[in-house]
């Protein structure tokens, strides 16, 4: 039976005991434990949350550098393309302006030529005309320079007119 | 397997401090036929020394509140003598140890006088005996244990920075978190932190009063196999659960919900019965299961002395150690069990109405 009995003493010490320890437990080691733990363990869950944030957000920009990218390489294509075009363009252009330009200059130069040609003959035919003045001059005075001379010419004259 | 070499260890020094003891005083019984029960049973009970060996047992405070004041003496005045041959006289009054207990002999009493059922006719016994019994001193011991090594254990987290456990605190946070979601699961929402202090007090003073009593050597003490303990610890536990009753648990109570009102006036008085018989079996359970093995471990071992033979040994210690070891898992899970329960029951006065 003593057993099952309850005593007195014991019971008031193990109360007494027992509050004081969980009074003195909670001041200096459960508060500042589970503060700890539990802090841990948020900074932890806080840690890990932000680390899946920047990496989805690392995931983000990697597809929007990949979309510029591409769309960079879309433009160069582009502008490649569109350089080619105006370059050959340009040559093209070049080409038929410099062949209108050397046609002009051909034309000019033929107008030129013409017109000096034109004028060099319009010289030379005064020239020879002058030439043939001072020849026929020269002629006619050596021509005439005797009175024989001078006679057989007029005959001569005279025959030619009379052969006309 | 150095792990099962110290389990092995443990349980061959458990068994050989019960046996030195079993077999000293069967040497000083010779003529009698061995008393297994008597020794069980006083092997469970609280006690007013530490008997470490026959020879040596450490005296502790005795302090009576008598009708004529404060009385206090060593527990080494009796000299071992527990069936009331010796008084010992304090304050004019007579003392004697009868079985385990503190009597006052009457005044005027020179001896104590026996009836035929060998209790004493001239003497009463001290209901208030505020001695600092086996029981009470392993409870010191105890606080002393918890104190040192939590709060050594939370000197490892200062600092403000978020740590991981180290050196003590390696040991003791497991069981700080384990403790922490028990409350968890049983008490609803943010409730659970008001209770978690009083969990974890309840928790390793259960578990190390548990562990405390298969220490072989120190004379096992019987704390958390004491009715005194467990009951103080179930009261404990239910002024808790009163204190912080809410309307909900006593509408459950007092008025069923989903039962017809023809059957309240048979579940109404279960309900409120109920409220009494789970610290009532709180109570029990402890005691019964730390009680149990210690009864078990020392009628083992008298196997061999109701035999008369060393060789039943071989029978008696496979035994016995199986049992330790099975003790170790007994103190852990009736630690576990009372503390689950208690959340249990504080978790239930707590909860809101949600319908």
């Amino acid at each position: 039976m003593d057993l099952v009995t309850p005593a007195v003493g014991q019971i008031f010490w193990a109360g007494t005991i027992f509050i004081i320890l969980l009074f003195l437990l909670k001041k200096f080691a459960w508060k500042p434990m589970l503060t700890a733990v539990n802090e841990r363990e948020e900074s932890i869950k806080a840690s890990i949350e932000l680390a899946e944030k920047t990496k989805a957000e690392m995931e983000a920009m990697k597809a929007e550098n990949e979309d510029l990218l591409k769309e960079a390489r879309v433009e160069r294509d582009k502008m490649i393309r569109e350089a080619s075009e105006t370059s050959k363009k340009l040559i093209e252009e070049a080409k038929t302006e410099g062949k209108a330009q050397q046609n002009k200059i051909v034309a000019e130069a033929q107008r030129v030529i013409n017109s000096e040609k034109a004028a060099a003959i319009a010289e030379l035919k005064t020239q020879v005309a002058s030439l043939s003045l001072e020849i026929a001059e020269k002629v006619i005075k050596g021509e005439l320079a005797s009175s024989d001379k001078q006679k057989a010419l007029a005959e001569q004259i005279a025959n030619d007119i009379s052969l006309n | 397997m150095k792990k099962y070499a110290r389990i092995i260890l443990i349980g061959l020094a458990l068994t050989t401090s019960v046996l030195s003891k079993a077999s000293g005083n069967a040497h000083a019984e010779e003529e009698k036929p061995f008393d297994a029960t008597s020794h069980a049973i006083h092997h469970a009970l609280d006690a007013y020394e530490i008997h470490l060996t026959d020879n040596f047992s450490i005296p502790l405070p005795v302090i009576l509140w008598t009708d004529n004041g404060l009385v206090t003496f060593m527990s080494s005045a009796f000299h071992h003598d527990d069936e009331g041959h010796l008084l010992v006289e304090r304050n004019g009054m007579n003392f004697a140890k009868i079985h385990g207990k503190i009597y006052q002999v009457d005044a005027g009493a020179e001896h104590i006088a026996f009836d035929a059922d060998n209790h004493p006719t001239n003497a009463h016994k001290v209901t208030l005996d505020f001695s600092l019994t086996k029981n009470v001193t392993t409870m010191f011991l105890v606080a002393i244990l918890l104190l040192v090594i939590f709060i050594r254990s939370a000197k490892k987290y200062n600092g403000g920075k978020p740590v991981a456990p180290s050196g003590i605190a390696r040991w003791t946070e497991p069981g700080i978190v384990f403790v922490q979601d028990i409350a968890k699961e049983n008490i609803e929402g943010d409730k659970y932190k008001k209770f978690t202090p009083f969990l974890l007090t309840l928790f390793f003073f259960i578990l190390f009063g548990n562990i405390l009593g298969l220490i072989p050597f120190i004379s096992n003490p019987n704390m958390t196999g004491s009715i005194s303990v467990t009951l103080t610890l179930a009261v404990i536990t239910f002024i808790i659960q009163m204190a912080n009753s809410k309307g909900a648990f006593w509408s459950h109570i007092l008025m069923p919900p989903g039962v017809p009102k023809a059957l309240y006036i048979i579940l109404v008085p279960i309900e409120i019965a109920g409220i009494f018989i789970k610290p009532a079996a709180l109570t029990i359970r402890l005691f019964a299961n730390i009680t149990a093995g210690h009864i078990i471990v020392v009628s083992l071992i008298s196997i061999i002395f109701v035999n008369k033979s060393a060789a039943w040994a071989g029978l008696s210690v496979p035994m016995t150690l199986f049992i330790s070891v099975l003790e170790l898992l007994v103190a852990f899970l009736q630690a576990y069990i009372f503390t689950m329960l208690a959340a249990l029951y504080i978790g239930s006065s707590v909860e809101e109405a949600h319908h």
